[in-house]
């Protein structure tokens, strides 16, 4: 058991919680016209998370507090990843937030609570530390996810995250205390020492394993634990939908790469089965249902069950060439994700949600640019070049392939060939179609200006990927995955 | 040493952009002459390419070669050989004709138009020059895009079905050859494809791989029964988009089969063969026949374009010098005729707005100078001598006649086929009486549309007199290619 302390491991951890605790009183003398002073705070607040993390950048592994959390460059980039999501949420829902009174300092702060959980699953290194981590996250998202309390929708939105989270909490939980139970740790590294050595039982392992893998799943959003996903999607406010669906995403990856890998690599045939299944159900369910949905948000709460059902393609190889797939994809998914949530609130006013697939009509003639930009992330959610979301599926299918899953590579395209039916959709209405809707698009300038360049980026990364590529090989290289 | 390949691809796309930039619906002037100056200076960047081509080797020339993503050994690895050098300048020639086609036809969201084939013109041109598997892939995916948009913007009534239907046919091939790719990258260590002319492969491996290959290509080429497709395109797209498609888009798939297929998994090939020469009859001879039977023009244009690449196909797998060269060469007559036979349709529909060739009769009476112009077009699409469908055609019959006399004898059935439905059309639309008020009212093609067909005109009779120029740049690579396949990989 590591001894040392080696507190500022978890600076961006300290960063983020003193930023929150400090937000939460300052708003409290903050007058509502002037709510703006907590916004800028939240932004000021990530990127000051960003700089620490970038200053303290680590290209070894080091585990702190006795071996519960583990920094190394992983946690580093995929927390980063994180603070970047969050921030360009922000941008894109100031608007949106404000036109629906909800602008207020809760929102922020919960915000960045469920950032501080994010942080932790990223940086767990002990069964309870990722635990905690998730509760914290998944907590504070209940609450965003309610924080229209007069709303019917948002209302049964969060009672059903609530009701399913906490069932799949238990799960995971249950799954922990088994595996606690057979190999006599908590500590992951201790937890896969003892796998290795084959110490304890191994049916228990592997049921413990069984309720780890769904709870994960479940946070995930992977089928069949993806029923509460189109309705949460649906019911929460926009800002939320887009927070539940990028950066919770990219710290459920981490975790599950602690846990599988770090703690579990020794039983990785039994989860590797399991994935397998869970993967190709996503894919071909995902893909399959999104064609008939007529709501944006349902359709992309579909299209975010078979993306990760791809993620899980990178997952499932039990390799760090996986591994690395997995993390590109996870990473430029909740990028291009950005993107679309980012032009569904643009194009939302005033108690006008915009969120049915018909308000897309026409939209080149009202605004070619923000027809352009959705066009990007449309083809870049079915995997086309030139867009970043081709080198996506490609990393995770040639990741099958080298591992001699060419089976599933098969199932993969013939799905995203489903797939590109309805993002297709989407262009069609957008570029064939007249408007129905011919009021101008009023944006923010910042709002703008921060949109127009993740849409760029994910044509800028299609066209030279491979930095982006090389960090994520790098990172998991740094941080001793097998 | 100039980077021309580079820059036949980025020219066209950089002006592309650049259309779509500046370009404002209310000043359409000013868009057009951006594009048309972006589109000619793409033409003449690609000029260098022949006259500096070495006609005596076969190795990759004007080769460039960079890193592009380390970590799968993907390079950015350009080169033309004699099978591929022509295609370029066909292509970037097709360009500044589509440019300058639309130019008064297209009324709406002009630049755009102008950006969409622009940007479609430097993918190509990619596609035609990669060396790199995945840099190939991202140019022929990526060069969906600007057509889907083409079709479904500016199309005809039936757009959205015809354009969604292009888009997931082509896709479906395209992706599972993405699995074939990367399946060659795993036992290759390597995107280069010229790396993987020399990979042994069982045949166990060549047969689903070549079947990936097969249905990339086939459905683009398109090939009997994956060409459903074509007609609704062709029908529904505006006249420049029928052109980019049946002049360069279908070449991609004839030429796939010659970079790809062929030498990649030659036993495959040999031992499917038979299959391919099957399919490539039933297009030959049916699809003649059933543009014998269409009553819209675009659509009967579109039947014998396929008909007309069944000679590609056939051509290609025959294994003789004779077949390779007629093959390429029919698809560059092909690509000069199918657009010269859109253009002349697109000429009337902008005059009637109908391709029933039941509404029209006695168009030379109106259109004298036109149906001049139309009559050459249409004796080449027949394969008459002199013209550049001959030679083409001659040549892999030849080839055929010399694998096996009955087999000959079907290909060259095509000749009588393509005559008839050819030659009928022109009948009824542009012989007898004046038929209607309408046809009484045309005007003659006005300079634009003269030069534009004088284009045209030039390189059919040019290519049917004199082929020579074009056939010598092939003779060597095609030599070469031969012999790729001749040697088994098992």
């Amino acid at each position: 058991m590591p001894t040392e302390l080696n507190a500022l491991a978890a600076l961006p951890e300290i960063v983020v919680l003193t930023a929150a605790a400090s937000i939460l009183l300052i708003d409290l003398f903050v007058p509502d016209d002037r709510r703006h002073v907590s916004y800028w705070l939240t932004q000021l607040a990530l990127l000051v998370a960003v700089c620490v993390t970038l200053t303290t950048l680590r290209l070894d592994s080091v585990t702190a507090y006795h071996g519960l959390v583990i920094d190394d460059m992983l946690a580093d980039f995929l927390r980063i990843a994180c603070f970047l999501a969050v921030s360009l949420i922000l941008f894109y829902s100031r608007s949106y937030l404000v036109a629906r009174g909800m602008f207020r300092g809760e929102v922020f702060v919960l915000m960045l609570f469920a950032l501080l959980g994010m942080q932790v699953m990223i940086t767990g290194n002990n069964l309870l530390t990722l635990y905690l981590g998730l509760e914290l996250m998944s907590l504070s998202l209940y609450a965003l996810v309610a924080s229209r309390r007069d709303d019917a929708r948002s209302t049964e939105a969060a009672m059903k995250y609530f009701v399913l989270g906490a069932l799949a909490s238990g799960m995971l939980l249950y799954g922990m205390s088994m595996i606690y139970g057979t190999t006599g740790s908590l500590d992951l590294g201790r937890v896969a020492h003892a796998i290795f050595a084959r110490q304890g039982s191994p049916a228990l392992l592997t049921l413990g394993l069984v309720f780890v893998v769904a709870g994960l799943a479940f946070k995930l959003a992977v089928v069949p634990f993806h029923m509460w996903v189109p309705d949460v999607y649906e019911g929460a406010p926009t800002p939320i939908t887009v927070l539940i669906g990028t950066a919770p995403k990219i710290a459920a990856f981490a975790m599950a790469l602690r846990l599988l890998s770090t703690g579990l690599q020794g039983a990785s045939f039994d989860w590797q089965g399991m994935l397998i299944v869970l993967s190709v159900l996503s894919m071909v369910l995902g893909n399959l249902i999104a064609i008939s949905q007529t709501n944006i948000k349902r359709m992309l709460a579909y299209s975010t069950i078979a993306n990760m059902g791809y993620m899980l393609l990178g997952l499932l190889t039990a390799n760090r060439y996986g591994y690395s797939a997995a993390m590109f994809y996870v990473v430029t998914y909740a990028l291009t994700s950005l993107a679309s949530f980012g032009v569904v609130m643009l194009l939302s006013r005033h108690g006008f949600e915009s969120d049915r697939l018909d308000d897309f009509k026409g939209l080149n003639q009202r605004s070619p640019w923000w027809a352009f930009i959705m066009l990007l992330v449309m083809f870049s959610l079915a995997g086309l070049p030139p867009t970043v979301g081709f080198y996506a599926k490609f990393m995770v299918i040639e990741a099958a392939v080298s591992d001699g899953f060419v089976w599933l590579a098969v199932i993969a395209v013939m799905t995203s060939l489903i797939g590109a039916f309805y993002y297709l959709r989407i262009v069609k209405l957008m570029y064939f179609d007249e408007p129905v809707e011919t009021l101008p698009i009023v944006v923010r300038g910042d709002t703008q200006l921060v949109l127009s360049v993740n849409g760029l980026l994910l044509l800028l990364l299609g066209i030279l990927p491979q930095q982006l590529i090389g960090l994520c090989a790098i990172a998991l290289t740094q941080s001793n995955f097998p | 040493m100039t980077p021309y390949l580079s820059l036949s691809i980025w020219v066209p796309i950089v002006a592309g952009l650049a259309v779509l930039v500046v370009g404002r619906d209310r000043d359409a002037a000013f868009a057009r002459w951006i594009a048309l100056a972006g589109a000619v200076a793409g033409f003449l960047v690609t000029i260098p390419l022949y006259a500096h081509f070495d006609t005596s080797t076969s190795a990759m020339q004007f080769v460039e070669y960079a890193s592009w993503i380390p970590r799968f050994g993907i390079h950015y690895h350009l080169g033309v050989d004699g099978i591929s050098v022509l295609f370029i300048l066909l292509n970037s020639l097709m360009t500044v004709l589509v440019v300058w086609a639309g130019w008064e036809v297209i009324t709406t969201r002009v630049a755009q138009y102008m950006a969409a084939f622009l940007i479609m013109s430097g993918l190509v041109n990619g596609v035609f020059c990669a060396l790199d598997g995945i840099l190939f892939y991202v140019y022929f995916e990526a060069m969906l895009i600007p057509m889907y948009l083409i079709i479904g913007v500016w199309g005809g009534p039936n757009r959205v079905y015809a354009a969604m239907k292009f888009f997931l046919y082509t896709l479906l091939g395209s992706l599972l050859m993405l699995v074939a790719l990367i399946y060659l990258y795993s036992v290759s260590e390597s995107f280069e494809i010229l790396q993987w002319y020399k990979v042994p492969l069982e045949m166990g491996a060549q047969i689903p791989l070549w079947i990936a290959f097969f249905l990339a290509f086939a459905v683009k080429v398109p090939m009997w029964p994956v060409h459903t497709w074509l007609p609704d395109a062709h029908v529904e797209a505006p006249t420049g988009g029928s052109v980019v498609l049946a002049a360069i888009t279908l070449k991609i798939g004839a030429y796939g089969f010659v970079r790809f297929i062929l030498p990649i998994l030659p036993d495959a090939s040999r031992l499917l063969s038979g299959f391919v020469i099957a399919l490539s009859l039933i297009a030959v001879i049916y699809i003649g026949f059933v543009a014998l039977a269409q009553s819209d023009m675009k659509k009967l244009i579109a039947y014998s374009s396929i008909s007309h690449m069944g000679f590609v196909t056939l051509g290609f797998f025959l294994y003789s010098q004779l077949g390779v060269e007629g093959a390429l060469a029919q698809m560059l007559s092909h690509g000069f005729v199918s657009a010269a036979m859109f253009l002349c349709v697109g000429v009337m529909y902008d005059r009637m707005h109908s391709r029933r060739i039941a509404d029209y009769g006695g168009v030379v009476n109106t259109m004298p100078k036109f149906a001049a112009f139309m009559m050459l077009f249409a004796m080449a699409n027949a394969g008459l001598p002199g013209t550049s469908g001959f030679v083409g055609e001659f040549l892999v019959i030849l080839a055929a006649v010399k694998a096996n006399f009955w087999l000959g004898f079907a290909a060259a059935v095509t000749l009588i086929l393509g005559a008839a439905y050819t030659l009928w059309m022109y009948k009824r639309v542009i012989f007898g009486p004046v038929a209607n008020v309408n046809v009484a009212k045309l005007t003659d093609i006005g300079r634009r549309e003269f030069w534009l067909l004088a284009v045209l005109a030039v390189a059919v009779l040019g290519m049917g007199i004199w082929p020579r120029p074009f056939i010598d740049v092939m003779h060597v690579s095609v030599a070469d290619l031969l012999q790729t396949v001749a040697r088994s990989k098992l």
